[in-house]
């Protein structure tokens, strides 16, 4: 029996949070992440969790603490956003590389400086080599799925990978939504136990963590989470599968909107897709083919996917919200170029770099996308000639 | 270089036991040498409560020489060595090994 909720997106996350009740959960404040953390913590000062609350002084000690409570064999939950991303660097890599599988709603916001508080992707995409697996969430019932289904996909013995599940900041983190959440029995039940394959309190089989591991080991060690990153395509898909059976929800690594015989394709990541299927729907009912294909793994990438869901598109634009600096275009520009590179797919490929620092892109925004598409169908499109959508000229 | 692939060894890291630090050796770190002498030590174990590396070796509770083979020659014993006993002095590797 599904119960029918009414949360913002970062309650939605407390809701899965509090379903799930991680063993312990670290975390320091910062807009738009905090109100996450207070719904959390009401639910562990109400007794409604047994979850371990740590509160420490930066994320940087929020990242640490969880590292080292994963590696005691815990399961442990945090969340950020943007500079306090930024601060825990250096541990996220750790997290990842000493195979901890912690899960972190990332609530999008765009790094400084200048400061800023509202949504762009400049954080996580920052940190897509990080070695973490990135889930981007249109709205609050898919941050409300995401994280139940993050859980599985990190502990699966084949990834044991940190995720993280991203929302964009205000857009999603603030705005109340209608959600469909699982019963406690039927959430706690989907995410199981954790029993984690080393612990460091197991002193009937102790070992050694986080050691020195110089010329010998070192390139051995990122070869294995090369092939946990690349086994995760697989647990992603299978576990969207099993979920949907609970929930009635699908969910894959992409989501393909109408693209199955759309000349003119929009690929975009987040909250964006809402309003490009809107855009979709009314370009559909005036009988043009256009399509949305979303991403919602952004890590690992869902090559096969995007390859497939652009077969037919005559032309595409390929929406970014975060820049990277002295590249051709923006971090999802770049993965779709080189996805169809070598397919032998000729199509006309545009960047187009939106909503920085919160930005709007409205309904508007994407129809001119899509018109535009239409003109240069058949062209040759520099990887470099990106366009900007509602930059002031 | 070790021999097993990335196949074979337990992931993110770990070493399936504990206490290994004994079996790395890292004694070829060392620049300085501390040499110490027998004579002079008074066997107040300053030295064996600050050494970093373990590598003071004692028996029945007095000092009996230095573990060469793990010792990185920090200097941390020559420093808390009190002045006036002055039992350890570091030496510069290539000139310890010349005088040999």
């Amino acid at each position: 029996m599904a119960r029918r909720l009414t949360l913002t997106g970062n309650d939605a996350a407390a809701e899965a949070m509090r379903q799930i009740d991680p063993d312990v959960v670290t975390c320091f404040p910062i807009t738009p992440q905090t109100e996450l953390m207070h719904k959390f913590a009401d639910f562990v000062a109400d007794g409604e969790v047994k979850a371990e609350m740590v509160l420490v002084e930066s994320e940087h000690s929020a990242m640490s603490a969880a590292v080292g409570a994963a590696s005691a064999g815990a399961r442990v939950m945090t969340a950020t956003s943007a500079n306090g991303l930024a601060l825990m660097w250096e541990i996220v890599y750790i997290a990842a590389s000493n195979r901890l599988p912690i899960v972190m709603p990332v609530v999008n916001r765009a790094l400084s400086g200048p400061i800023n508080i509202h949504c762009d992707h400049s954080d996580t995409m920052g940190c897509r080599d990080t070695g973490w697996i990135q889930l981007y969430s249109e709205n609050a019932q898919e941050v409300y799925d995401n994280v139940l289904q993050a859980i599985r996909i990190a502990e699966n013995p084949d990834v044991l990978l940190p995720v993280m599940v991203t929302f964009d900041g205000f857009i999603i983190s603030h705005t109340v939504e209608v959600l469909d959440a699982l019963e406690d029995k039927e959430a706690s039940d989907w995410v199981g136990e954790y029993k984690a394959m080393y612990t460091l309190l197991d002193t009937e089989k102790p070992a050694t963590f986080g050691p020195l591991d110089l010329q010998d080991y070192y390139f051995e060690h990122k070869r294995q989470q090369i092939e946990g990153m690349s086994n995760a395509t697989e647990v992603i898909k299978s576990v969207g599968k099993a979920y949907e059976k609970l929930s009635g929800r699908a969910y894959g690594m992409t989501e393909r909107y109408m693209t199955d015989d759309a000349d003119y394709v929009v690929v975009a990541l987040g909250s964006t897709c809402g309003t490009a299927k809107v855009v979709v729907d009314e370009m559909r009912a005036e009988g043009k083919r256009v399509g949305l294909l979303k991403i919602r793994s952004f890590r690992p990438f869902p090559h096969a996917e995007i390859v497939a869901g652009l077969a037919s598109a005559k032309a595409i634009g390929v929406l970014d919200r975060s820049v990277s600096f002295g590249a051709p275009g923006g971090p999802v520009h770049k993965e779709i170029l080189a996805a169809l590179s070598g397919t032998g797919h000729q199509t006309s490929i545009v960047n187009y770099l939106y909503g920085l620092g919160g930005r709007d892109i409205s309904l508007d925004h994407i129809r001119s996308v899509f018109e535009e598409l239409e003109t240069v169908a058949g062209k040759t499109i520099a990887p470099n000639e990106v366009r900007f959508i509602g930059l002031r000229g | 270089m070790s021999e097993r692939s990335w196949k074979e060894i337990p992931i993110g890291g770990i070493i399936e036991e504990a206490g290994n630090a004994d079996s790395y050796e890292t004694g070829s770190w060392r620049t300085y040498r501390p040499i110490w002498d027998a004579e002079k030590c008074i066997h107040c174990l300053a030295c064996w409560i600050a050494c970093p590396d373990s590598s003071i070796l004692l028996e029945d509770g007095k000092m009996v020489g230095i573990d060469y083979a793990h010792c990185k020659g920090c200097g941390i014993c020559a420093f808390e060595c009190p002045d006036k006993i002055s039992a350890l002095e570091m030496v510069l590797e290539t000139d310890a090994a010349a005088a040999k």
